[in-house]
C-alpha cells in the first residue's frame, strides 16, 4: 500500500513538473512584462537595465528555478488586469466553480445510478427505451448549446429561472461564498448545474447500463440466482459493486472534461467562476493569470486523479496495492 | 416415489433465423440419495439439462414442453418466489469453473452467510457458525480466517471446495454438479471428486454429475445417462453401461478411454464430430459416424427401448448384440 | 505490396459480400440505422455541394448587406421571401451560411479524426509490437493525456496560440489549428485499442510463421495485425467524428475556433447567442438544430455499428 502510494505521488509530481515547464514556456513567450510595467515610452538603455533587474537575461535554468520556487511558495505572479496576486484572483473565483461542479456531480451521481441500473435490469420496457433514446440525444448536444437552449426556454421564454450570475450568495469562510443557502442562490445554480451535467449524465447512464448488463451475464450472478438469493440483493450487492469499479476509473478521467465544461457553462451563464475568468484573461492577454490558471487546474487534475486511483485500489479487493507498488 | 422425475423435457433456443432444439424430449428419474451421471460430448445438451432442472435457462432459451417434478412439484411451472425457495435449499448447484463462480468483490463469508439468510431465519452469528462447520467438512484449513478472505486470495481447488461447502450449507436433497473439476488442475481433480462422493454418501444427498469422463462416472455414480445431440441414447445402471454398452456411441466412448488401450497403441477415437444442433441429420443423429448404420438408421429416428438391463435408442441393437457375441466366440 | 493488388473482378463480389453479410442484413432490419444514414448522407451531400446549392456566398462581402440583418425565417411574420431561414446579425442568408458552416464542421471533424487515427494506430502498433519500456512509457502518456481531456488541452493550446499570434493570423489558420489540436489530443483512444489487438495477435502462431518466413515487422504489423483491429477502429471512428464536431463547435463558441467571418456551426451559434435575448432566436436555434441532428445521426450509426460488430473495446 505504502509503496503504491509513493509511486503514485511520484508520478503526480512528474506530471506537475511537465505542467510547470509548459506554464513557464507560456510565460516566457506570451506578452512582454516590460511593456506591462513601464509602457513603450522608455529608452532601450533603461529597458536593458530593467531586464537585468527582473532577471529576464538570466539563463533558462535560473529563470525556471526562480519561477518554480516562487510557484511552490504560492507566488504565481501578479495579474496585469486586477493588479493582484494571480493566485488570489483564482482563489476568489474557485468557490463559484466548485459549487457548480458540486451541483452537477450531485445530479450526475444521483440520477445516473438509478437510471443505469433500471435500464440494465429492464431493458425492454418502454421507459427504458425512452431513457436510452433521450441519453443518445443527450450526448449529441454540446454543453454550451444545452445551456443556451435552457436560457432560451426557461429564462427568455418562460422567465422561470434567472439567466446569468450567481444571485444572492452568503459568505461562509475565507473566499467561500455559497449559493446553497438562499432561495435566490438555488434558482441561479439550477440551470448551470443541469447544463454542466447534461452531457456527462447520459454518458454515465449508458456506461452503467452497459457494465451492469455485462455483469448480469456473468457466472457469479447466475450462481447467486442458483443459490436462491433475492433479485434486489443480486442487483444491488452482487452486480452493482462490480459495475461501479470500471465506472470509478472512467469517472476519474471525466473530471478533466468536467473542468473544461465549466469554462463553457460559466461563459454562457456568466457565472463568476474561474472558467469565465480564464476566458477573460485570454482576451486581455493577462499572462500571469493564464499561467496561474493552468497550474491550478493542472494541480486539481493531478490530485483528483491520484485520489481516484487510490480509491479504486481500496474499493477493488482484487487490486493488490502492495504488489502494484513493487 | 422418486425425488426427481423429468418427463419429455424439451428446451429450445430462439435464434435470429430459426429455433434450435437443444434438448429433445428427455425423460429420467433420480431416487432419494441416488447418484446419477450424465455423460456426453460438449454440445450434447448435458449442461442445459443441469441448468433446466434449476429453471436457470435464460433467454433466448426456453422450456418448450415437458415437466420436471421435484417431489411432485413442477419446476417448469413454478413462480419465482417458490423457485427462489428451492434453489440453494432443496437443490443446489456446483458450477464448472470455480475461478468465475464466486463474486470477486464479496468475501467468502458474505457469500456463504447470504445463502443461509436467504432461506433460514438465523442471526448472522449463527449463520457464520454453520458456515465454519461446513468449511471444516470440506477440509478447509482455519475456516474462520477464510470467511474474511476474497475469492482471488484462494486457489482454484480451494474455491471449488468452498463451492461444495456452499452447496451443502442447507442440507439439500439434490446436488447438480456441472463438470465440477474440468477447470481444475489434473492433480486435484481426483481429490475434489472423492470429497464430493464422500459428502454425498455421508449426507445421503442425491447427485447429478454432469461430465464427459466415463471413468469418473464409473467411480462416482450408480446410474448413467448417455446423451447425444440433445437426446438420451442410452440409460441404465452404471455397471451395466460400462461393462456391456449397447449403443454404438457408448461403445465408442468406452473404447476411446485410455485405460482400454494397450501402451504404445493408438487411442481409438470415434470418427467425425457431433453434429451441430442447427444441422442434425435425419434418422438417428449418430448415423453419419456409425459403422453399423443402415438405411433405416438414416431415415427413422430410433425409439428408446428396454434391452436387457438398459434402455437404448438404436435400431440395430439386436444385430449388434449378436455380432458382438459371435466375435467373442471367435476370439 | 504491388503483388497483392486486388483484381478488378473481385470488386463487385466484395461489395455484394458486404450487402449480404451480417452487417448488411442487420442494417436493412434496423430502421433507425437506415434513417440515420439517409439523413447523414443528405446533410453531408448538401454541405459539400454548398457552393452550388447555396443561394448566396457568405464569404463574399459584395453579397452581404448589413441592412438585411436579423430578418426572421419565412414562416415568421416580418420575413423577406428571399431569405428562407432568415438572416444573421451581419445580414448573411442563414440557409447559405449554415450550408457553408456545416461543410466546415464536417471537414474539421473528419480531418481531425483521420489525424487521430493515423497517430493512434501508429503509436498503438509500435507500443504493442515493441513492448517493454517503450510500451510502458507510451501507455503512461496515453493515460495522462486522457485524464486531461481533449477540450481542456485544446482550450489552453488555442488560447495561448491566439494570444501569441494575435487574432488576425490566428483566424487565417484557425482550420489547421483546430484539426491539429483535436487530432493530436485524442490519439490514446486508438492507440489503446490497437495495442490491445497487437498484444492478443502477437501470441498467435501465424505471426510467428510470418516472422520465420522473413517478413519485416512493418509488413507483419500492417498486413497481418492491423486488419484484426479494423472493427474496433471503425466503431471508434464514428463516435470520434461526432465528438470532434462537438469539440470544434465548443471551441468556436468560446471564440477559440472559426472566426465569425468564416463561420462553422459553432461560431454561428455563438454569434447568434448575443441576439437571443432580443428575440432573434433563429440565428442560434436553427444552426443548433442542424448541429444536434448531424451529431445525433452519427452517434446512432455508431451505436448500431457497435451492436453489430461488437468489438472488444479498450476499457479504462
Amino acid at each position: 500500500m505504502f509503496a503504491y502510494l509513493v509511486k503514485r505521488v511520484f508520478q503526480a509530481i512528474a506530471v506537475m513538473f511537465v505542467i510547470s515547464l509548459i506554464a513557464f514556456a507560456i510565460q516566457g513567450n506570451l506578452g512582454d512584462p516590460l511593456r506591462e510595467l513601464v509602457g513603450q515610452s522608455v529608452s532601450e538603455e533603461v529597458r536593458q537595465q530593467l531586464r537585468d533587474e527582473l532577471g529576464l537575461n538570466d539563463s533558462f535554468l535560473t529563470q525556471y528555478l526562480r519561477f518554480a520556487g516562487n510557484a511552490l511558495q504560492g507566488d504565481l505572479g501578479t495579474s496585469y488586469f486586477f493588479k493582484e496576486p494571480a493566485l488570489d484572483v483564482i482563489m476568489k473565483k474557485l468557490p463559484a466553480t466548485l459549487e457548480l461542479v458540486f451541483g452537477a456531480t450531485l445530479i450526475i451521481v444521483g440520477l445516473s445510478v438509478p437510471l443505469g441500473v433500471y435500464t440494465a435490469i429492464k431493458p425492454d420496457t418502454i421507459l427504458s427505451r425512452i431513457i436510452m433514446g433521450l441519453s443518445i440525444v443527450g450526448i449529441s448536444i454540446p454543453v454550451f448549446l444545452t445551456a443556451i437552449l435552457m436560457i432560451f426556454v426557461f429564462s427568455v421564454s418562460y422567465g422561470w429561472f434567472p439567466s446569468f450570475g450567481r444571485g444572492d450568495v452568503v459568505h461562509v469562510w475565507g473566499y467561500w461564498e455559497t449559493n446553497f443557502v438562499t432561495a435566490d442562490g438555488w434558482m441561479h445554480i439550477i440551470l448551470p448545474s443541469f447544463a454542466l451535467a447534461s452531457i456527462m449524465l447520459p454518458l454515465f447512464v449508458r456506461l452503467i447500463r452497459a457494465e451492469m448488463m455485462e455483469v448480469l451475464q456473468s457466472e457469479y450472478v447466475k450462481y447467486a440466482v442458483a443459490k436462491g438469493i433475492r433479485p434486489w440483493r443480486i442487483y444491488f450487492v452482487h452486480a452493482l459493486k462490480n459495475t461501479l469499479l470500471p465506472v470509478i476509473t472512467v469517472g476519474g478521467v471525466q473530471i478533466g472534461t468536467m473542468v473544461a465544461y465549466t469554462i463553457l457553462t460559466e461563459t454562457v451563464f456568466q457565472w463568476p467562476g474561474m472558467g469565465f475568468m480564464f476566458l477573460e484573461a485570454v482576451n486581455r492577454v493577462d499572462t500571469p493569470l493564464i499561467v496561474a490558471y493552468l497550474i491550478v487546474v493542472g494541480f486539481i487534475f493531478v490530485v483528483t486523479n491520484t485520489i481516484v486511483d487510490l480509491i479504486y485500489g481500496l474499493v477493488n479487493p482484487t487490486v493488490n496495492l502492495a504488489r502494484m507498488g513493487a | 416415489m422418486s425425488l426427481l422425475s423429468v418427463r419429455d423435457l424439451t428446451v429450445k433456443f430462439a435464434m435470429r433465423d430459426e429455433t434450435v432444439t437443444a434438448l429433445n424430449g428427455i425423460s429420467f428419474d433420480v431416487a432419494k440419495g441416488e447418484r446419477l451421471g450424465i455423460v456426453g460430448e460438449s454440445g450434447a445438451g448435458k449442461s442445459i439439462t443441469g441448468f433446466s432442472l434449476m429453471n436457470l435457462i435464460s433467454r433466448p432459451g426456453y422450456v418448450d414442453r415437458g415437466e420436471i417434478l421435484l417431489d411432485g412439484e413442477d419446476v417448469v411451472k413454478m413462480n419465482d418466489k417458490r423457485l427462489r425457495q428451492l434453489r440453494g435449499d432443496k437443490m443446489a448447484m456446483i458450477f464448472q469453473d470455480p475461478m468465475v463462480t464466486l463474486n470477486p468483490v464479496l468475501t467468502i463469508g458474505q457469500q456463504m452467510i447470504e445463502t443461509l439468510l436467504a432461506h433460514r431465519k438465523l442471526s448472522r452469528e449463527e449463520a457464520r457458525q454453520i458456515a465454519i462447520v461446513k468449511l471444516r467438512e470440506v477440509y478447509i484449513p482455519s475456516p474462520e480466517d477464510r470467511l474474511d478472505q476474497y475469492p482471488h486470495e484462494l486457489s482454484g481447488g480451494m474455491r471449488q471446495r468452498i463451492i461444495i461447502a456452499i452447496a451443502l450449507l442447507l442440507d439439500p436433497e439434490l446436488i447438480i454438479a456441472d463438470e465440477p473439476t474440468t477447470a481444475l488442475d489434473v492433480t486435484i481433480q481426483a481429490d475434489i471428486m472423492e470429497l464430493l462422493l464422500e459428502l454425498c454418501q455421508s449426507n445421503k444427498v442425491g447427485l447429478i454429475l454432469i461430465t464427459h469422463d466415463l471413468g469418473v462416472v464409473s467411480q462416482m455414480t450408480e446410474r448413467t445417462l448417455v446423451m447425444y445431440a440433445g437426446r438420451i441414447i442410452e440409460a441404465g445402471r452404471t455397471r451395466e453401461i460400462i461393462n456391456d454398452p449397447q449403443h454404438p456411441y457408448t461403445q465408442g466412448l468406452i473404447n476411446a478411454l485410455p485405460q482400454q488401450t494397450l501402451p504404445g497403441h493408438k487411442l481409438r477415437q470415434i470418427p467425425g464430430n457431433m453434429p451441430s444442433l442447427t444441422n442434425i441429420p435425419p434418422g438417428c443423429p449418430f448415423n453419419p459416424r456409425c459403422e453399423y448404420a443402415t438405411d433405416l438408421c438414416r431415415s427413422k429416428l430410433p425409439e428408446v427401448i428396454q434391452y436387457g438391463e438398459v434402455q437404448v435408442a438404436c435400431h440395430e441393437v439386436e444385430r449388434l448384440h449378436a455380432e458382438g457375441a459371435r466375435q467373442e466366440q471367435n476370439a | 505490396m504491388s503483388t497483392e493488388t486486388v483484381s478488378p473482378r473481385a470488386e463487385p463480389s466484395r461489395w455484394s459480400k458486404i450487402v449480404n453479410s451480417n452487417m448488411g442484413y442487420s442494417f436493412r432490419r434496423n430502421p433507425v440505422a437506415v434513417v440515420s444514414l439517409i439523413i447523414f448522407a443528405l446533410i453531408a451531400g448538401a454541405a459539400f455541394l454548398s457552393p452550388w446549392i447555396a443561394p448566396y456566398d457568405p464569404y463574399d462581402p459584395a453579397q452581404i448587406d448589413i441592412m438585411n440583418s436579423e430578418y426572421p425565417p419565412a414562416w415568421v411574420s416580418g420575413s423577406l421571401p428571399e431569405f428562407v431561414l432568415g438572416t444573421d446579425d451581419q445580414g448573411r442568408d442563414l440557409w447559405s451560411t449554415i450550408l457553408y458552416g456545416t461543410r466546415l464542421s464536417l471537414l474539421i471533424g473528419i480531418c481531425a479524426v483521420a489525424l487521430q487515427a493515423f497517430l493512434g494506430i501508429s503509436i498503438g502498433l509500435l507500443a504493442g509490437y515493441i513492448g517493454g519500456r517503450l510500451d510502458n512509457l507510451l501507455m503512461r502518456m496515453a493515460d495522462i493525456q486522457l485524464s486531461f481531456s481533449t477540450l481542456m488541452v485544446a482550450i489552453i493550446f488555442l488560447a495561448v496560440t491566439q494570444a501569441m499570434f494575435g487574432s488576425e493570423t490566428f483566424n487565417q489558420y484557425a482550420v489547421f489549428f483546430l484539426i491539429a489540436v483535436i487530432g493530436v489530443a485524442e490519439w490514446p483512444q486508438y492507440a489503446r485499442t490497437v495495442r490491445a489487438t497487437v498484444l492478443a495477435e502477437k501470441k498467435k502462431e501465424y505471426i510467428d510463421s510470418a516472422r520465420v518466413l522473413g517478413f519485416g515487422p512493418m509488413r507483419i504489423m500492417v498486413r497481418h495485425i492491423l486488419p484484426n483491429s479494423l472493427s474496433p477502429i471503425f466503431v471508434i471512428s464514428t463516435v470520434q467524428v461526432a465528438n470532434a464536431i462537438i469539440s470544434e463547435a465548443s471551441l468556436s463558441f468560446l471564440g477559440l475556433g472559426m472566426p465569425p467571418s468564416q463561420p462553422s456551426l459553432g461560431s454561428l451559434i455563438s454569434s447568434g447567442f448575443d441576439y437571443i435575448f432580443s428575440g432573434s432566436w433563429w440565428i442560434t436555434v436553427i444552426p443548433g438544430v442542424v448541429l444536434v441532428v448531424l451529431v445525433l445521426v452519427i452517434n446512432l450509426l455508431g451505436d448500431w455499428m457497435r451492436d453489430v460488430l461488437n468489438p472488444k473495446l479498450y476499457k479504462g
